[in-house]
């Protein structure tokens, strides 16, 4: 099984990007996690430019998301709401959006900030966003909150914290392993 | 006093029309309007009284292209894992023309009992011959029993749908001569 992992800073040390390290520990036996990179060269949602030429970039993103088995999304919170980076390349990915990429995709979000709420709000919003672009979305919570104290020196997950991300990372596979046991054999 | 229920259903089977049938739903919307949809894509048949249904998800008809794909998706009634909406009733008890009929819709993977009121009318003999028969019927059901439970706020109070959908379907039934 493969789980693409998005994060939705693009801060070099960012606490998402090292939050999506933490999930990558976690994962179970048989599941690999490849983290997207591309997120800072997408440009800015255009769907004329779309029905003409659409971007390699883009293209290349929408390659990714297809490919995977289901999503783990890590975002910050920007004034209380997703990031626009990463709201745009989901406006890029939701067209054509009767058959676009992330329909029927099992994805789960988690986040992490430097306030008490752990990105909650976008969190919200990013599920939000996945539900109406027809995407199957774990319907969980996973707030990291007080980044800046959460991860040790090493980069290294509160162990509490950890088994929260843990519980996230098993139910995102438990709805890919739920959603192929439904497929009909192709 | 009781009132005398006739068993006036005919027997034998019959087939759908598709042609003169519907199967279609609506639900308060934006708290104060009703909107309405149908399948395009309705099997049903009445085999010596026994009535099943179906429709197919994906021939959900409804103005917006953008509106049908959410209809598909997870956030409503998930498609890809619930392809069909399917109904059976061996219970239909009939007091002239007007029928009461109970059995159980099955929506997005779950099972429920239900009564639906309405009428069982005919035989009548069409242009082709043959005999047909109209069953209308209609009955109410809270969307999240099914687990269809998305919603927006409004920003008056109150939710942009409704939890109640009516169902109604228009069916013609036609007994191929013998």
């Amino acid at each position: 099984m493969k789980v693409l992992g998005i994060v939705g800073s693009l801060r070099s040390g960012s606490y998402n990007a090292q939050l999506m390290a933490a999930a990558a520990e976690t994962l179970p036996a048989g599941v690999e996690l490849e983290v997207y990179d591309g997120l800072r060269v997408i440009p800015p949602f255009d769907e004329e430019r779309d029905a003409t030429s659409a971007p390699e970039d883009v293209a290349a993103l929408r390659r990714a998301v297809a490919e995977a088995d289901g999503i783990l999304f890590a975002t910050p919170e920007y004034n209380g709401s997703i990031p626009g980076q990463l709201k745009n390349a989901l406006d890029w990915v939701s067209v054509p959006f009767e058959h676009n990429v992330l329909r029927n995709k099992p994805v789960a979000v988690i986040g992490t900030s430097t306030g008490m709420f752990g990105a909650v709000w976008a969190q919200a919003d990013l599920r939000k966003v996945l539900g109406l672009i027809g995407a199957r979305v774990l319907d969980r919570d996973t707030p990291v909150p007080l980044a800046q104290t959460a991860f040790d020196a090493d980069g290294a997950l509160d162990t509490e914290l950890l088994e929260a991300v843990s519980a996230a990372v098993r139910d995102l596979v438990e709805l890919v392993r739920t959603r192929e046991q439904a497929q009909p054999a192709a | 006093m009781s009132i005398t229920t006739e068993p006036t259903l005919p027997s034998g089977t019959w087939q759908l029309d598709p042609v003169h049938s519907r199967a279609a739903f609506s639900v308060r919307h934006s708290g104060i309007a009703t909107f309405r949809g149908h399948f395009n894509d309705v099997s049903a048949k009445l085999d010596d009284g026994v009535l099943t249904g179906s429709v197919a998800v994906a021939s959900v008809e409804v103005a917006v292209d953008k509106l049908k794909g959410h209809l598909m998706a997870p956030d409503f009634f998930d498609a890809e894992q619930f392809p069909e909406i399917t109904f059976t009733a061996a219970d239909i008890s009939l007091v002239g023309e007007r029928a009461t009929v109970r059995g159980e819709l099955t929506l997005r993977g779950v099972t429920k009992a239900l009564e639906a009121a309405g009428t069982v009318s005919g035989p009548a003999t069409y242009l082709d011959g043959n005999e047909r028969i109209a069953i209308a019927l209609e009955t109410v059901i809270n969307r999240h029993d099914f687990g269809v439970s998305w919603n927006a706020p409004l920003p008056s109070g109150g939710n942009a749908v409704g939890d109640d959908v009516t169902l109604t379907v228009d069916l013609e039934l036609v007994r191929p001569a013998a």
